[in-house]
């Protein structure tokens, strides 16, 4: 079933004109990045205004991958749940060479987590469910369709923004700009900074088509198919993923020269389309011809603006990165925005943002860009090494591991993090919050280990250690009955991913900050600041 | 016969991939070749096991189609 495109009405002008306002955060783009951040800062009870030329959601499925992390961020801005209801589960990947299954990978083999690896969900109705959120939260966040930013200038103490509407235009003042307004930002570009990185000669098409018999079987179990050199398409690569309402993603590699002529390219795409399909009946939902690029600007933080999602960073589509990774911005980018306009830390926490989130993206590019060279030979000997390669992959393990079609995309672990008190939190340090099934001890419900780090600095003990009271730290027991709740939880997994007798700090993002064999009100109190960049 | 190798490249095999296209960086089809072959003479003194050697050429061999 086609979604149905509902456009926003476009917010009147009202008296915009006559009288300036001052507004804290301007967050310019209302795509998935700026959604999320303008609900997570109102859940911090951060006003913010949401500024988008458009007024409809994202035309076309784009990002539909959405990782583990991404939920459980989700979970926390109250969409995961509604994410995962509609989105298509699946963890599974099947590799093809031709007409051959080379082999398969679980991408979470194991149980006991609130969220899956990954669920396919269309970006607009990521988009859409966004937007029905903020609308939780109407003292809080105001959206503004068909308004468009066509000026901003950072004075310093402020930044001066011009908007254009179907009415006219008008300006207003913020303290914080947020350009979330993606891969082409014009926002960027008015500040003309570079965007520097590595374009991709060869060309993909990508097409989302309907059908109503599954080509994963009568079972309708959802995997992520690739194959390289499939008979159908000899000499490239291709990609078959499944979305909700019986919509399937293809992505096929093309050559360089292909030019993007629509005509040709939906014929093409058909006859490619009906060779995975077979005789099946199918609709062509939606289909876009795109070269991919890996690039990042050199700074996040310029000042009181702000670039976060693909404003910010952009990398190829495989390995989903790009959407989780934008995600990831706004979720590390929120408390510390939050704690500066609050008066709890100097602007210097904001730069931390760009130290954090620039290495985040630099891991991303450079996992992209190996995915893209390992699909894209670029001579003859990378071809034959490819070929052989697979050739090994038959049986060989390790030449399975060497297949890259795409690194999927996993929370990025702050290891050299300027906020993480250096103590020995083993291989958690700076990783984001792992979850855990949570069974209630009579203080409160079960649930997950994610669902309890909601936003705030939370000090969580495992086992036999004691948890201090330190103000604006939240404190949770697991198999303790310290802590303002506490929890049971199976020993095992416990051990398994946090370890035992042990406490952790986590930062209102659910990033470890902080580990504590016996934690004191001082040392605990010394790392949540630290975190807060007080002492710097 | 075929043995199956335990992978002992993860998590750092992407980086290996990387690093071997790179060193083929720029060549002719013919420099590479040599190219080639000196690493796998240099790889084999590091192996140094001449059994082992002996074992990973037939395992290579058998993947040919004659």
């Amino acid at each position: 079933m086609a979604y149905t495109y509902r456009p926003y009405p476009h917010s009147p002008i009202g008296k915009l004109q006559t009288k300036k306002q001052h507004h804290p955060v301007v967050i310019v783009g209302a795509g998935p990045v700026g959604l999320a951040l303008a609900i997570d800062l109102a859940s911090r009870n951060i006003v913010s205004l949401v500024l988008d030329e458009n007024n409809v959601v994202s035309v076309g499925s784009r990002a539909i991958c959405w990782a583990k992390r991404t939920l459980e961020i989700f979970d926390r801005l109250g969409v995961g749940e509604r994410m995962l209801a509609k989105g298509i589960t699946w963890k599974i990947g099947r590799q093809f060479h031709g007409d051959q299954e080379l082999f398969s990978f679980d991408l979470l083999p194991e149980t006991g987590h609130k969220y899956p690896a990954f669920i396919n969900l269309q970006q607009y109705y990521v988009e859409q469910y966004l937007i029905e959120r903020t609308r939780d939260f109407p003292e809080l966040i105001e959206i503004r369709f068909k308004h468009e930013v066509i000026n901003h200038i950072d004075h310093g103490d402020h930044v001066g923004v011009s908007v254009s509407t179907p009415e006219g235009r008008y300006s207003l003042n913020a303290d914080w700009y947020i350009a979330c307004d993606g891969a082409g930002s014009t926002s960027r570009e008015r500040m003309g900074l570079g965007f520097t990185g590595k374009p991709f000669e060869e060309k993909f098409l990508i097409a989302d088509i309907e059908m109503e018999t599954s080509p994963f079987g009568s079972e309708a179990i959802a995997e992520r198919w690739f194959w390289f050199d499939p008979t159908f398409h000899a000499g490239k690569s291709a990609l078959f993923h499944m979305q909700p309402d019986n919509i399937y993603r293809i992505d096929l590699q093309l050559d360089a020269t292909v030019t993007a002529q629509a005509e040709k390219v939906q014929d093409f795409a058909l006859s490619r389309i009906r060779a995975i399909v077979g005789e099946a009946q199918f609709r062509l939902d939606w289909s876009s011809i795109y070269r991919f690029r890996c690039a990042r600007l050199d700074n996040f933080v310029h000042g009181r603006v702000v670039f976060a999602g693909d404003s910010a960073h952009i990398v190829s589509p495989f390995g989903a990165r790009g959407g989780n990774g934008g995600i990831q911005d706004a979720d590390n980018l929120g408390w510390k925005l939050a704690a500066v306009i609050n008066g709890q830390a100097s602007s210097r926490l904001i730069e931390t943002y760009h130290d954090e989130r620039s290495a985040a993206a630099d891991e991303n590019i450079q996992a992209s860009s190996r995915t893209t060279n390992f699909m894209t030979p670029k001579s003859a000997i990378e071809s034959l090494f490819r070929s052989e390669t697979l050739k090994l992959a038959v049986d060989q393990p390790f030449a399975r591991t060497l297949l890259n079609s795409g690194r999927l995309s996993v929370p990025f672990v702050m290891r050299n993090s300027s906020l993480q008190t250096l103590r020995d939190a083993g291989k958690m340090l700076g990783s984001a919050a792992v979850d855990l099934p949570l069974a209630g001890d009579g203080t409160a419900d079960k649930g997950w280990l994610i669902e309890q780090l909601q936003g705030l600095f939370v000090l969580v003990g495992f086992g036999a250690v004691e948890l201090p009271q330190v103000a604006g730290v939240r404190r949770i027991g697991i198999n303790q009955n310290g802590g303002d709740v506490s929890f049971c939880a199976e020993d095992q997994v416990v051990r398994q991913r946090y370890g035992i007798n042990i406490a952790y700090l986590f930062r209102p993002d659910g990033h470890i900050c902080a580990a504590f064999e016996s934690p004191t009100v001082a040392a605990v109190t010394a790392a949540r600041d630290y975190a807060l960049t007080k002492h710097r | 016969m075929s043995r199956v190798y335990e992978d002992r490249m993860s998590p750092r095999q992407d980086e290996f991939f990387e690093a071997l296209i790179a060193a083929h960086d720029g060549l002719s089809e013919s420099e590479s070749h040599a190219l080639n072959a000196r690493i796998i003479l240099l790889l084999a003194n590091v192996v140094q096991d001449i059994d082992q050697i002996k074992e990973v050429l037939k395992v290579a061999r058998s993947y040919s189609a004659s």
